[in-house]
Order: structure tokens, then sequence, then C-alpha cells
């Protein structure tokens, strides 16, 4: 997984609430292999007009905004389906940020775990950064993991929470799974009791 | 130390607790579909052995066609991830209720009804409406690829421990009134966002008085409402539900488990981080007008004006929602003409969902293309021995075999662009059954009752026909 440390870059803002995971990526692309790059399916149907063609009002699909890394978008981001292909079409089109008031749960960790940094902040920052972002000069934020900071292009700053267990999987850029196997012993162990405890649940009968 | 239901649980399965709080989980059962591919090609890629096959079940729901259900599907493309979960099943040594099997359905319908899921367990699939399985007192919640790699190579999670929240819903449900209602009515309540980062348990005499089909269908769209999670204490209905199901447990271990799962409820004064108390009474017939479960009203409502909100984006995305939907404000919510009808889903397909569906269509004549989907093969023939698939043909309903069907149309069954559907499935998501779809969410009798009446009908002024 590729390491997250420190982003600079422009940023979109998407002030839509409620951004489910059907129009990040819509169902039809989830059958495509993750060798594929998924980067075309971001946003599909939601930044094309009803003849198919890149409407020019979406955000994304502006000149200043086709290398963007960071989106700040609004309340639910990300919610409904698990489908980690949504989180593979941000990645293959560059997003490397979301920061939003709220996110899915099952997205939050789908993105940890390629290397997608989520940041929640309370809405009434996220209204402060969208009215800042739309008055400044240029859209450029700075985001600082290790230091869990946020710069704007006006010079504020802000701080962001995050657990130090997913902190240190994005920074060191860790598959948890080679971590989890070193408590083999433990595992074992536990499922050793747990079988003589609850007979019925050591294996499907 | 009182404890809740989801704390007994969660304290059986924790194997390494870190410092911040972080837990490492076992998980009891794991069930995979179509979409696993990703898991299994990460793997693959990774050269990482599946640890304990035994504790996985496939099964093939998403893309398998509703109308010939033996091929997989008639469209290669689609029939390729049912191809691939054969494949990975085969290759691990997991056992697969693959197409032609007759445990095989809708993975949510099925686990219950083979026993697969029990109180007490941890049961994860990656699938957001793997809360459904709460309904029998397990703690179930729906994951991602790289999670299902995991327990894969695992079986075991890193969780953060999740707030509680428990929803109290007390009194009698007025005529009409069912499980679909209450979690619609309280989705629009709390809001789709209402319960992220908390576990829900559902508790209250409305919700013991419910069936265990019913209370699948409430703890189904607990993601609905934001909550990974939603689960229910079990009790003698439940025991009942699991005796005798394929994977139950037998024998001297059916009664150690049902003495261990007496001890599955929240002591009396167990302390949730959130309550919310719900009033039966106040519950209507209810349906979902917009683009989000949250936009949930009484079949009586209205369509709200967006002139109405002070909040400027609230304002604009009321305002793109009802383009979107095709709906004019004001509108009452019985004026409005469906174009299709779907009855299915793991929400809203299990035996109880089609008798209620068959007794309005009984001795009428759908005026829309309406489709049944049972939610396993098992219901399939459940519902054609009772006559209920009779009912249906003869009321012009087309009776398709199981499957995910048109509630995320990945195996073909769509909604055009532009028509809108009658749905008894669990999201009203732009494009989600079809891009340009416009889907209303509801109970199986009043999807039922559009299809008789071609538009949205209170189903308490549509009595059942006299035959």
């Amino acid at each position: 997984m590729e390491a997250f440390k420190k982003l600079d870059s422009t940023t979109a803002s998407l002030q839509v609430a409620n951004i489910d995971t059907d129009q990040i990526i819509p169902a039809r692309f989830l059958k495509t292999p993750r060798s594929i790059n998924h980067g075309e399916f971001l946003f599909h149907d939601i930044r094309r007009n009803a003849s198919g063609e890149l409407d020019p009002n979406f955000i994304l699909n502006t000149p200043e905004n086709r290398s963007t890394q960071i989106l700040v978008a609004d309340t639910n981001f990300g919610c409904g389906s698990s489908r980690e292909s949504a989180v593979y079409a941000l990645f293959d089109a560059g997003i490397r940020c979301v920061i939003a008031p709220s996110f899915g749960d099952i997205f939050y960790n789908n993105s940890i775990k390629n290397g997608l940094l989520p940041i929640a902040l309370d809405r009434n920052t996220i209204e402060d950064i969208w009215q800042i972002l739309n008055t400044a000069n240029n859209t450029r934020i700075e985001v600082d993991l290790e230091n869990q900071t946020i710069h704007l292009p006006n010079g504020q700053n802000f701080h962001f929470q995050i657990d130090p267990f997913r902190k240190q999987t994005l920074i060191e850029g860790l598959d948890d799974i080679d971590l989890t196997l070193k408590y083999r012993q433990l595992i074992e162990d536990h499922e050793t009791s747990n079988a003589a405890a609850r007979p019925w649940i050591a294996t499907i009968s | 130390m009182p404890q809740t239901l989801f704390e007994k649980i969660w304290s059986r399965h924790v194997i390494v607790e870190r410092e911040d709080g972080t837990c490492l989980l076992s998980i009891d059962r794991h069930l995979c579909h179509e979409g696993s591919f990703h898991a299994f090609d990460k793997l693959e890629r990774e050269n990482r052995v599946i640890r304990r096959p035994d504790l996985t079940i496939g099964i093939a729901d998403h893309y398998v066609s509703t109308k010939a259900p033996e091929l997989g599907n008639e469209e290669h493309e689609l029939r390729v991830p049912i191809e691939k979960l054969t494949a990975n099943t085969k290759k691990a040594g997991i056992q697969l209720y693959g197409i032609g099997t007759p445990e095989q359905g809708i993975v949510h319908v099925t686990g219950p009804e083979q026993g697969l899921t029990l109180p007490g367990i941890i049961l994860v699939c990656g699938d957001s409406h793997t809360a459904t399985h709460g309904a029998l007192g397990c703690l179930a919640f729906g994951i991602g690829a790289s999670e299902v790699a995991h327990v894969l190579a695992t079986q075991t999670l890193w969780q953060e421990k999740p707030k509680t929240m428990r929803i109290n819903i007390d009194g009698e449900l007025a005529t009409g009134v069912v499980a679909k209602d209450i979690i619609l009515h309280l989705i629009s309540v709390i809001g789709a966002n209402g319960a992220t980062g908390y576990m829900i348990e559902y508790a209250g005499s409305t919700v013991k008085n419910l069936s265990v089909e019913g209370r699948m269908t409430m703890c189904n769209m607990s993601i609905e409402a934001g909550g990974r999670a939603g689960m229910i204490a079990p009790d003698e209905k439940t025991f009942k539900y699991l005796k005798d199901r394929k994977h139950s447990p037998k024998n001297g271990n059916w009664d150690l488990a049902v003495t261990d799962w007496k001890t599955l409820f929240s002591d009396a004064d167990a302390v949730f981080d959130k309550e919310i108390n719900i009033k039966a009474s106040n519950i209507a017939p209810s349906l979902t007008w917009g683009n989000s479960p949250e936009e949930a009203l009484p079949v009586t409502g209205k369509i709200p004006d967006p002139k109405n909100e002070s909040d400027v984006s609230r304002r604009e995305a009321l305002e793109f929602t009802l383009q979107y939907m095709g709906l004019n404000p004001g509108t009452s919510l019985k004026d409005i003409e469906v174009d299709r009808v779907f009855i299915g889903s793991c929400t809203n397909s299990r035996i109880e969902d089609l008798r209620a569906a068959a007794e309005i269509a009984r001795g009428r004549m759908t005026q829309v293309p309406a489709i049944v989907v049972p939610g396993s093969a098992m219901i399939k023939k459940q519902a054609e021995d009772e006559g209920l698939a009779q009912i249906f043909i003869d009321a012009g309903f087309d009776w398709r075999a199981t499957g995910c069907s048109m509630c995320v149309g990945m195996n073909g069954d769509l909604t055009p662009a532009g028509e809108r559907c009658a749905s008894t499935s669990n999201r009203n998501f732009k494009g989600r059954q079809g891009p340009g779809s416009r889907t209303h969410l509801m109970s199986p009798a009043m999807a039922a009752a559009a299809a008789i009446m071609g538009r949205i009908t209170d189903i308490r002024e549509l009595k059942p026909v006299d035959l």
C-alpha cells in the first residue's frame, strides 16, 4: 500500500450531503478487477449529462481540478454500499484525501486500507474551509498526517483527529495482515478456548 | 458491572486489545458472494493462505439471473463474477451454495435460513446489509474487500469499539403498519447518518412482538441510518426459528447453545451512549420520496417544498432531488404514478413478505410491470407450495428465481432511466436501480398495491378481495 505522510494539492469542494458509494461508482463497474484503472468510473453518472458527455459544471470536470488530490465534501460522504471499488475509483483518479463532516463507517475503513486519508471535521469548520477556498486566490491545502494538521491558503491551520493505529498503517503504508499474523499463537489459543466453551461455533457443522 | 448485549458479544471475541482501544476480534462466520473476487485476487497477489476455510461459506446472489438462473447469467460478462466465486471457493476448500443448489439465495436471507447465523457470534460479509443477521442476536457487520481478505487470511479483524445506541420502540402498531414502516420512520427521524459510529440495539415491546423476519427487515436497514450493525436480543422466537436449521447446533449442543443464548441480553442497568424512544402509534404506512432513505413520509404526506427550506445548500439539494425524481412540491404521495414494481431484496423477500404482497395481489391485476423475486430457492419453493406464486402469476406479476436482482441491478434486472419504481428494497440512491432510475422504498404490501393501482396507494384503503 502507498504510504501517506504529507500532501500539498489544489482542492475541489463537493457541497452535497449524502454522496453514497453508488454515486461514487455505479454498480455496473464493480465487476472490474483492481488491475484495471478505476479513475474513469469516478462519479461516472453524476459528472455526465443526459447524453453521456462530461458536464462542464461538475466540480471535478473543470480544468483547474484535473489533478486535484483533495476533496472537501459534505456530511455522510461514502454512505451506503461497502464496495471498496469506490475508494479504488477515487484513488485512481488521483484523490488522496477527503475532508468531510462525517463518513460512512465502511467507506472510512476502506479508505485507510488503500492509502486514502479521510479527515472528519465538524460541519462549521467545513463551511469555513469552503468559504476560505472560495475567497482565496488559490485552493492549495497542505495536509500533514504526522502532525495531524491542515494548512489553508489564508494561513489558517486546523487540527484533525485520527486513531493512532490507522495513522500508523497510513504513514508506514502497512498491510495489517502481516501485523495480525504475528499474533497467530494468540489467535489459535483463542479459538481453542472458544471451541471448548461453545463447541457449536467451532466450525460450520 | 452491567453490560449491554453488544458488550457481552464483543468481549467474548477480543484476542488482543491495543492501548488505543482497537481490538483484534475473532470472526466466527464469514459469508462471501461474487464481489469477494477482489479479496481473493489480493490474497493470490500476496501469495497468502486462507486460514479457516471451514468458517466461510460462499453464496451466489448479486449477479445471478432471475430469468435463467441455471446459466448463472445469460450475459457472459455478468456470468464471470459467478464463475470466479465458484473457482475461488473451490480452490480454497470453501463450501459454496452456488446456482442450482437448494440452499442458494440472497446471502442475508440464506445465512439465517440455513442456521449459519447464530446468537452470540460475530458474522461478517463484504456487504453493508450484513446488519440483517443481528436480528438473531449476533454482532454482524459489513466490511470492504481489504477486510474480507484480512478475514480470509487470519479469521480476525481489527476493530475500533463502536459507541452503543438503544432504540426503544413501544406500543401497538396500527393496522397496515409493518417492520418496513418502522425502519423508514426511524431513519426519517434520526437521519441517514443518525447512527454513524454506533452499534444499534433495537428493543421495546413493538420489537419483541415482531416476527424474526420483521426483525431482519429492521436490522437490515440499520446501515441506512449509518449504523454498521443493528441487533436484537434473542428470545424464544429466535430459538424456535433456528431449531433444526441445516447448520444450527444439533443434539446435546442445541441445549448447551440455548442455555448460553439466554444470557444474551442487555442487563437492566446497562448504559448506552445514546437512547432513542419511538412510539409505535406514531408510525403510519410510509415510503420514501427522495434519494436518501431519510427522505421518507407517511403515505398521506406531500412532497416538501424547497421554498420552506431556509438553508441555501439544503434548498438547492432538495430542488436537485425533486428534479431527479421528477416530482413537484406539494404533490400528494398518493397521486404519484409508478411505472414498475420490484418485490424482493435482502430487506423484504422472506416468506411473510411474499404472503403480505400476495394478500393484496389475490384476485386483482397489475397495471404496470412487476416482478417478485423470492429471497432464496427455499422461499421460492415454499411460496409455490403455499400457492402464493400462483396468486402472483394470476395477478400478472412476473414470478422469478432468487437473487439480489433489481435492488442493485447488477444481474441485469434494471429500472430504465426516467422510470419510477415502487420497490421493497433498501436504497433509493440516484441510479441505484439503474442509471436515471427513480426509486420509492416501501413495504411489500404497499408495493403490491402500487402494482395493482399503478400509483402509490395507502394500503389501508385497499382491502383484500374476497374470493
